[in-house]
């Protein structure tokens, strides 16, 4: 059972990470590029979880709760960023 | 998850294998919908939603393997903080996309903003062909 | 910087909030840590000074539990259509932007608003106009009008719940003033003109 779920979850969970990275290097904008980090950090916060609920621990939690704020910051300050020199880029 | 599980112990491994692979299902649905849509916003819906239910599920299928009572509040709170960023950091992100013309026009059937921004545009321009011979 | 002197009662809420956080990191809530916690959140709200939010000091549990519950179910709609709408439209996908004018002025309610609507089914606030409290939502696959129609009375039911369970008096009497009038005409009906 536990081989099954790790071995299932860690496909599925490649694949997803593979996707993000592609639209990180195809993605036209920058935005999409932030869109698609934050996606990615969002799989390796659920490979924590996965890892903690299977072998029945909480060492992750707080790296977990960290991982979400970091990745709020960072993409609330490259918004800010953007946003902010809209007049002369428009094709960032 | 314990080996050669029997009566309860093997149907909350049984739930907790569902959630856990259903939480990582829906990882890889962002990641289908940020490669499937045409632009930024609607890709924005896709890289938000599916993150936060998976998150629950997978927080859920921990504290289903933990059985104590104290991880649940801990659990919520790491949840509470994602409901409460997410919405921020797309908000962000799509007012920023929004202004600087990632959207596409011809994908949208109703834009109620556009006239709005456009108006705001104008008035500052005139604000600040009014404003610039005073300063002089 | 002048600072206004901030009740007890209106920093509670932030208060209990920082000491759930302070035990849930210590992963430990017996009676001595949650004290040391309370006097640490304490020490925080006096230092790091922020302007208070402005509760409307009325909770409604009975309303929250059900709304919490909806809620919970939208968000996994929400993923659903996702999948459904990544899937079978792909790049095809037409949205909207949708003008939704709000009933309540308060930030705190304008925020939860948009906070709800960002994570249920096919809405995304994109910007806010504070001073006419007007949120400018993006909707996933609207076609027409009568979509972003849909979406719009969405929204308002949403603000709608959000009021009954945490508004302040004059919006809930502004809310029943609003909807009651539907369910009366059976009873008025012949006397009015």
């Amino acid at each position: 059972m536990k081989d099954i779920v790790l071995i299932a979850t860690a496909v599925i969970l490649t694949l997803a990470a593979a996707g993000a990275i592609v639209r990180i290097a195809v993605g036209p904008s920058l935005l999409d590029r932030v869109l698609a980090s934050d996606v990615l950090l969002g799989i390796v916060g659920a490979a924590l979880a996965i890892d903690m609920a299977v072998n029945r621990h909480l060492n992750n939690l707080v790296l977990l709760v960290a991982l979400t704020l970091i990745g709020f910051i960072g993409s609330v300050t490259v918004a800010r960023f953007v946003s902010d020199r809209r007049g002369q880029a428009n094709d960032s | 998850m314990t080996p050669d599980a029997t009566g309860v112990d093997a149907v909350i491994d049984a739930v907790t294998a569902v959630f856990l692979v259903l939480g990582a299902l829906m990882s890889l649905t962002a990641t289908i919908g940020l490669l499937r849509f045409p632009d930024l916003m609607s890709r924005m819906h896709a890289a938000t939603k599916p993150q936060v239910l998976g998150l629950f599920l997978l927080l859920a299928g921990i504290g289903l393997q933990m059985r104590q009572w104290w991880v649940w509040p801990v659990l919520a709170v790491a949840w509470i903080f994602q409901l409460l960023t997410v919405p921020v950091s797309a908000h962000m992100v799509g007012r920023a996309g929004y202004r600087t013309k990632h959207l596409h026009p011809e994908l949208l059937s109703v834009d109620e903003l556009e006239a709005v921004v456009r108006r705001a545009a104008s008035e500052q321009e005139e604000q600040t062909e009014a404003g610039a011979p005073k300063d002089r | 910087m002048s600072r206004k002197p901030i009740s007890l009662r209106t920093e509670l809420p932030l208060l209990i909030w920082l000491v759930i956080v302070w035990g849930a990191l210590w992963r430990d809530f017996s009676p001595g840590n949650l004290l040391f916690g309370a006097l640490i959140a304490v020490v925080v709200a006096r230092i790091f000074y922020l302007p208070p939010v402005e509760l409307s000091g009325r909770f409604n549990v009975l309303r929250a539990i059900p709304f919490a519950l909806v809620f919970l179910a939208k968000v996994v709609a929400a993923s659903c259509q996702v999948i459904y709408l990544a899937v079978a439209k792909g790049p095809k996908v037409v949205n909207a932007v949708v003008e939704v004018p709000l009933r309540s002025h308060s930030d705190l309610m304008v925020t939860a608003t948009g906070h709800v609507i960002s994570l249920i089914p096919g809405s995304l606030v994109v910007e806010v106009d504070r001073s006419t409290s007007t949120l400018y939502i993006h909707g996933l696959d609207i076609r027409d009008e009568a979509d972003a129609a849909k979406l719009c009375k969405e929204v308002q039911d949403t603000e709608a719940g959000l009021i009954r369970i945490m508004g302040s008096k004059a919006e809930l009497a502004a809310l029943e003033a609003e909807t009651a009038p539907p369910a009366p005409p059976a009873h008025t009906k012949g006397e009015t003109p």
